[in-house]
């Protein structure tokens, strides 16, 4: 075991996992943005809402992320529209080609996990919204969102491990990230159990970190599912 | 339909890698997955111990970290084993055997708390009376426990094999020739990235559907003697 090579190789291996975290945090986010409409389309009855989000799902959930990605850095070079468009700048960064697939792949998972979450809501709720008069919006405001959030919350945690496992798959696309550092250092000394064995040890204590954090906000938004006695227990 | 430019043999072929790796990492993960309930449910707390650090660390590490890891490191692992026993010719481990001991750790980590649950599921008091009618512990468990553990726990292992297969597309990373392997191959050729690589994501969304079908067909079949409410 090479001991001052892994404790040389922390401070590179830290700036890899910054990237890594922007790869995460900006797909985690655009994710979502992109996840709560397709699941509206999922759990509507019409059609030409329903099946389009179906098939989007189907998809993303069954194919392998390395396909995705590949189909995204790769794929759109077979294209001459896409290499003469004003996107190309980006779509020809790895970086961005990342951000896109997981992007659309962490999309179709937590549009599944929110399906769940709203299905889940007592239908009689829904009901009573409306008899009272409410408009949609209201009744996806009002009564839908704070409680299939709180519900999709385990779920999500869940999803946001996989995908900062799958951001590890960046480093095929070339792209510098706490992988593709790992792998550029071995390259350069040969060494890749150490190495390896420090890149685990960061994802595993990036993905104890997030556990705590989310099962920390899961206590705080689930208080009312707790008897009072132990609420002023806790003061 | 789309034009594969002769490359349809060569996908295929890359198919039935993958269907061979996915079934062995399959066995290997449900073996390890066995192992790890029993010493998670055993008496002895440092079996306990070692089987939660065992699960808990193998869930954070990225898949492609594992299989990097053990196919280079375990290289030189071995490697400098065998120089230090005096043999000095040089060995590389098997991607497809790193890929399934990669792989099938990953999904024994996963499977190790769906036996767990699916083993405390059973009530206490079959266990005991079978021990009561003197059945011996192998006996219990080949008769009581695991007919339906089993039932418990199908869909669940089903949905980790769902993910298996398509974590094994990243064993095409250290070479072997399977679905992604094969289309990158064909890519290289005729310079048609996108249709290639739609195919392969097709040729994974077909096996999907047909292991999708399989695991309703075996729930169907293992809960046949279940009352359903």
């Amino acid at each position: 075991m090479d001991f001052a090579l892994m404790l040389t190789s922390i401070p590179d291996l830290l700036r890899g996992s910054i990237i890594t975290f922007e790869l995460v945090g900006l797909s985690m986010l655009l994710g979502m943005i992109l996840a709560v409409p397709l699941a509206l389309m999922r759990v509507s009855h019409r059609l030409w809402f329903f099946v389009p989000s179906y098939a989007y799902i189907f998809f993303f959930r069954g194919t392998p992320l390395l396909v995705q990605i590949f189909l995204v850095y790769y794929g759109l070079s077979q294209f001459d529209q896409i290499k003469g468009s004003m996107l190309w700048p980006f779509l020809r960064e790895p970086y961005w080609c990342a951000i896109i697939a997981f992007t659309l792949n962490t999309a179709a998972y937590t549009g599944e996990i929110l399906r769940g979450a709203i299905l889940a809501i007592p239908h009689g709720q829904i009901e009573a919204a409306k008899a009272m008069g409410m408009s949609r919006f209201l009744l996806l405001r009002r009564i839908i969102a704070p409680q299939a959030l709180v519900l999709a919350l385990p779920g999500y945690s869940n999803e946001l491990i996989l995908l900062l496992k799958g951001s590890a798959l960046a480093s095929t696309i070339t792209l510098l990230e706490l992988t593709g550092i790992t792998r550029k250092i071995i390259a350069e000394t040969y060494k890749p159990f150490e190495l390896f064995l420090l890149a685990a040890c960061i994802y595993v204590l990036i993905t104890f970190v997030l556990t705590r954090i989310f099962n920390w906000v899961e206590h705080h938004y689930t208080a009312y599912r707790r008897p009072p006695e132990e609420m002023e227990a806790q003061g | 339909m789309f034009d594969l430019y002769g490359f349809g043999d060569l996908l295929l072929a890359g198919t039935w890698m993958t269907i061979r790796l996915i079934l062995s990492i399959l066995v290997f993960g449900l073996v390890l997955g066995m192992i790890g309930a029993g010493a998670k449910l055993s008496r002895f707390r440092v079996l306990n111990l070692m089987a939660e650090v065992f699960t808990s660390i193998v869930r954070g590490i990225p898949e492609l970290i594992l299989i990097l890891g053990i196919y280079f490191g375990g290289t030189v692992a071995i490697n400098n084993l065998l120089s230090a026993l005096g043999y000095d010719g040089y060995l590389e481990i098997n991607p497809f055997a790193a890929g399934v001991v990669a792989l099938g750790t990953a999904y024994g980590a996963y499977a190790t708390d769906v036996f767990r649950v699916s083993i405390q599921s059973i009530p206490k008091g079959q266990v005991e009376a079978a021990r009561a009618m003197g059945m011996p512990g192998t006996l219990i468990f080949r008769r009581i426990v695991l007919p339906q553990v089993w039932v418990v726990a199908l869909p669940a292992l089903g949905n980790l094999f769902l993910v298996s297969q398509k974590d094994s597309a990243l064993v095409s990373v250290i070479g072997l020739q399977e679905i992604m392997r094969a289309s990158a191959f064909a890519v290289r050729y005729t310079k048609k990235p996108f249709t290639f690589y739609l195919v392969a994501a097709f040729i994974y969304l077909g096996l999907a559907v047909v292991t999708t079908v399989g695991i309703q067909y075996f729930e169907k079949r293992t809960g046949r003697g279940l009352r359903r409410e």
